[in-house]
């Protein structure tokens, strides 16, 4: 029962990287219906940003909370920049090519950012140092929840909470959805779909800076691939939600950690990847558009 | 004499390298009620998109207010005053009716009261049905939510794409009564349309599109009259 009430832990904390991750997904799917492949590679080059901010600022003598709120406010701005510069570069001149254009794009961007990585940091694991956030932890059911887990599950809920807010009562928002529904319509309405296509990627490279930051600090050891392994796991957590789902997402992202974490703690962590693979197989069988699959059919 | 609120000299538009639109010329003027007839792919559809700045023209020029917006891009032509109800009502399916008519007000500093109590008193089974999923309503419903949305925008020219297609009868009806509701406020309308018969009863003005060319213009009584206009467009035989 602990082991199972751990994992429970665990899971939710893997989790929230997937679903902040996958959000990054879902959202620019759900506007331009494209792959944004080179997210994962964001979600890497933030940990690697990340790490260089907190090596300049420890030490400072400014106070420890004072440089993580630095780190992360800076981090997600830089990602965001290179969202929009992304965007522009690779995704923006192609809008109207043939879709495999803009998929070759992706790929190539995603490798590009991957190799830069690469070249600029080395082919080796660099590694966050200790002592980021307090030893402390705290014992509830027999689990044990760090600080830097309680920190990452609250923020992930608060972020979460905010963008539903944003998407949902907001007339950016509402903006957003009705572009990712009929573009040429949000048109007639006067929005700038380039706009808010722009605002996505923010949107989308922010909560994956964030995911980004995470890996560093709860995994330590960060590499230049990361970003295609989690950027991978993100993304089938995205399709498990249902793509272009926004809480189908945040739902695909803890169930993926959930599942994850379990069949670490039950089976072994060598299976959880191809469980997961397994998940989404039997998942896409049964319910083709995601688990929140498509959002109610138009009727005429 | 009523100045000319919209005109259009010599527009070409083409898909690739098929033209749907071959050079015409139109002119609404201000408070006028213009139709553009045509069968199926005559282009009427082109025109309106082509004016709202969803497809880019490969030459002629738009004139809207003594203005070129031959080059404006879509988003910016709504906040210039003219918006559109697009063909096949094209609302939001997931979003709630209410949410559609505020969208209509996007290049508002705010959603104008009395623009939507006015809408809702033109169409009282909008305000019935505000929170629901605007692709459960009905055709017909769907179509007012449509027309609604674009007059949220506040227009001086409203574009509608016809806005009888595939709606029972009955609501036929209350739509054509609704925009000569709406145009007795002052709103140019230009109307595209098929059912010729109820769309020339509605306007002053007609022209009449045949694979991308105008080929007949006239006020709308005497195009009701035109015994061409009667064989092609009206069902009757000459
Ligand atoms: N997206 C498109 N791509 C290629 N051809 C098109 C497209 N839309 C319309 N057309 C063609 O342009 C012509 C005019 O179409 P349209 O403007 O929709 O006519 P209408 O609205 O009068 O029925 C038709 O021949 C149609 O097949
Ligand atoms: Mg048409």
């Amino acid at each position: 029962m602990d082991i199972f009430i751990q994992q429970i832990v665990n899971g939710l904390t893997i989790g929230s990287i997937f679903a902040l991750v996958a959000l990054g997904y879902t959202m620019v799917y759900g506007v331009m219906k494209l792959i944004n492949f080179a997210h994962g590679d964001m979600v890497a080059l933030s940990a690697y940003v990340g790490l260089v901010l907190y090596t300049q600022f420890v030490g400072s003598g400014m106070p420890q909370a004072f440089i993580i709120i630095l780190v992360f406010l800076i981090t997600a701005l830089i990602i965001a920049a290179a969202g929009v510069i992304l965007e522009r570069l690779a995704y923006r001149p192609l809008r109207n090519a043939p879709r495999l254009s803009a998929v070759v794009s992706a790929l190539g961007a995603s490798m590009l950012i991957q190799n830069g990585i690469m070249l600029y940091w080395g082919p080796n694991i660099l590694t966050f140092p200790i002592g980021i956030f307090p030893e402390t932890s705290w014992v509830i059911f027999g689990a044990t929840i760090t600080f830097i887990q309680a920190f990452m599950l609250i923020l992930t809920v608060v972020l979460m909470v905010s963008l539903t807010m944003f998407i949902n009562f907001t007339k950016y928002g509402t903006a957003i959805r009705a572009s990712s529904i009929n573009q040429d319509a949000a048109k007639l309405m006067g929005i700038n779909v380039n706009m808010v296509v722009t605002i996505i990627f923010i949107i989308g490279a922010v909560l994956g800076s964030v995911g980004g930051l995470f890996i560093g600090i709860y995994y330590r050891g960060i590499e230049f691939t990361l970003g295609w392994n989690y950027g991978l796991s993100a993304f089938i957590a995205a399709i498990l939600g249902g793509i272009g789902n926004i809480p189908g997402s945040m739902v695909g992202g803890y169930l993926l950690g959930l599942f994850t974490a379990l069949i670490s703690g039950y089976v072994s962590s060598v299976w959880a990847e191809a469980f997961t693979y397994i998940l989404l197989i039997v998942i896409l069988i049964f319910r083709p558009t995601g688990i929140l699959g498509e959002r109610v059919a138009e009727k005429v | 004499m009523s100045e000319n609120l919209l005109e259009v000299k010599d527009l070409v538009v083409s898909y690739g390298s098929i033209e749907a639109i071959k050079g015409i010329s139109f002119d609404v003027k201000k408070g006028e009620i213009v139709s553009i007839l045509g069968a199926n792919g005559a282009g009427k559809t082109t025109t309106l998109r082509t004016l709202s700045g969803l497809l880019k023209s490969k030459s002629g020029q738009i004139i809207y207010e003594g203005t070129d917006i031959t080059k404006v891009p879509a988003h910016k032509i709504v906040a210039m005053g003219i918006s559109q109800s697009p063909e096949g009502r094209q609302v939001f399916g997931t979003l709630t009716v209410e949410e559609n008519i505020r969208l209509g007000a996007y290049t508002k500093k705010r959603a104008d009261k009395e623009t939507q109590e006015w809408i809702y008193e033109l169409f009282p089974r909008l305000l019935e049905r505000r929170k629901q999923l605007a692709g459960t309503l009905s055709g017909g419903e769907q179509q007012m939510l449509a027309i609604s949305r674009a007059l949220m925008a506040q227009p001086q020219l409203l574009l509608l794409d016809e806005p009888s297609l595939g709606i029972a009868p009955i609501l036929v009806n209350m739509i054509f009564q609704a925009i000569n509701k709406i145009a007795s406020t002052g709103v140019t309308v230009l109307l595209v349309e098929q059912n010729a018969k109820a769309a020339l009863k509605l306007a002053d003005r007609g022209y009449v599109l045949d694979v991308g060319h105008v080929t007949i213009k006239g006020n709308a009584k005497d195009l009701l009259n035109d015994p061409k206009v009667q064989e092609a467009y009206l069902g009757k035989k000459g």
